[in-house]
């Protein structure tokens, strides 16, 4: 076994139960505005020191190169390793389960209100901004990629933007090829 | 054409958003650019607007922002719509880092591993910031819409303001009828 909380018998580091998982994952669902990440980190490393910087940073970079959404991956990852599939389950429902529920609420209101013109403005200004985070969030993952020198990986990145933003290529078709081209030139550079 | 009746758009969103599951190198924002050809272009279950809406509106709501496509599956198909999009867009990938997670750790020190995880890392950027410019081009119809995205991605590059209070600048601009 390779994980360390089984590993070393009477470990200082506490192990959650199934219920404060599910409902540590619940306040972070809930209080992720603009991304939950922040929130997991706080709850996880900060509040209740069930890892350490760096595994939080190690369990998190997993979960940021698999496919799908980022923090839902985390939760998979993180219940899985304290609490196998049933640990798992508890903390992708307790992330998932509320906002899904306010969500659809807001879309049967959308649907009754998305017309009205002062909702559609304000909206409208929203959705401005919220690109306007997308573009911050590239320049911060982008920056160390470029500044590190003469590498592929910029033209790698480059293309991507290409294929996918600008002339909408599907997004499978895009991956088939780029993403073993980029781990290959990964392979080539160590 | 749109089919609204029996399982039709169910099986269509399932089986969409279960590819793009599995696609979504670099989060949810990777996969906007393909919610979005497929949304409005492909299927033409929605107009520009109504996308930048539901992706505006799954920014300022609690949770991650991969909500959008519960958003989308309620517009396509009511609440079972919602259930399905939601459970097809998380499953698998969800399915593929519980295995993943449980053996990753054995390959600490591969080779391969570091090469995976390295090569990621511009696929993502590149659809990231695919995303940007697809939801940009589908939210900023005027000048001062393309500032106030410019004016947004500096500040937040440059402090670490709370992104609503800027959603709630960018509203009051937006009530205010400059876009």
């Amino acid at each position: 076994m390779s994980d360390p909380a089984i590993a070393v018998p009477g470990a200082k580091a506490p192990r959650p139960s199934l219920t404060e998982l599910f409902l540590s994952f619940v306040g972070v669902s809930i209080s992720g505005f603009g991304g939950a990440l922040p929130w997991a980190r706080r709850m996880i490393v900060d509040r209740r020191g069930w890892m350490t910087t760096d595994e939080f940073n190690e369990a998190f970079s997993l979960a940021q190169f698999l496919p799908g959404p980022n923090v839902v991956n985390f939760s998979v990852v993180f219940g899985q390793r304290f609490g196998g599939a049933p640990g798992a389950a508890v903390a992708l429902i307790g992330l998932m389960g509320p906002p899904v529920v306010i969500v659809t609420l807001i879309g049967v209101l959308y649907a009754y209100f998305g017309d009205i013109e002062a909702l559609s403005r304000i909206l409208s200004g929203i959705s401005s901004a919220a690109a306007g985070l997308i573009v911050a969030m590239v320049a911060k993952m982008g920056a160390p990629l470029f500044r590190r020198g003469v590498s592929a990986a910029p033209l790698v990145a480059i293309a991507g933007f290409i294929a996918v933003g600008v002339l909408r290529w599907p997004l499978p078709l895009v991956l088939i090829v780029l993403a073993p081209v980029s781990v290959a030139l990964a392979w080539v550079r160590r | 054409m749109r089919d609204d009746s029996g399982f039709g758009p169910l099986l269509t969103l399932a089986g969409y958003f279960t590819v793009l599951s599995l696609f979504a190198i670099g989060g949810a924002n990777a996969a906007v650019p393909e919610m979005h050809r497929i949304a409005v272009e492909v299927m033409h279950w929605m107009n520009d607007r109504q996308f930048a809406d539901m992706y505006a509106i799954a920014q300022v709501s609690p949770g991650p922002n991969v909500i959008i496509v519960t958003l989308i599956g309620y517009h396509v198909a009511g609440v079972a719509g919602a259930a399905v999009a939601t459970v097809a867009m998380v499953g698998p990938t969800c399915t593929f880092a519980f295995f993943v997670g449980r053996t990753w750790d054995h390959f600490k020190e591969a080779g391969w591993r570091a090469a995976v995880q390295a090569g990621m890392v511009p696929v993502s950027l590149g659809l990231v910031a695919a995303s940007a410019f697809v939801v940009a081009r589908a939210a900023d119809h005027n000048e001062i819409a393309a500032l106030l995205t410019v004016a947004t991605g500096v500040t937040a590059y440059f402090t670490r303001i709370n992104p609503l209070w800027l959603f709630a600048v960018a509203g009051a601009v937006g009530l205010a009828g400059y876009l």
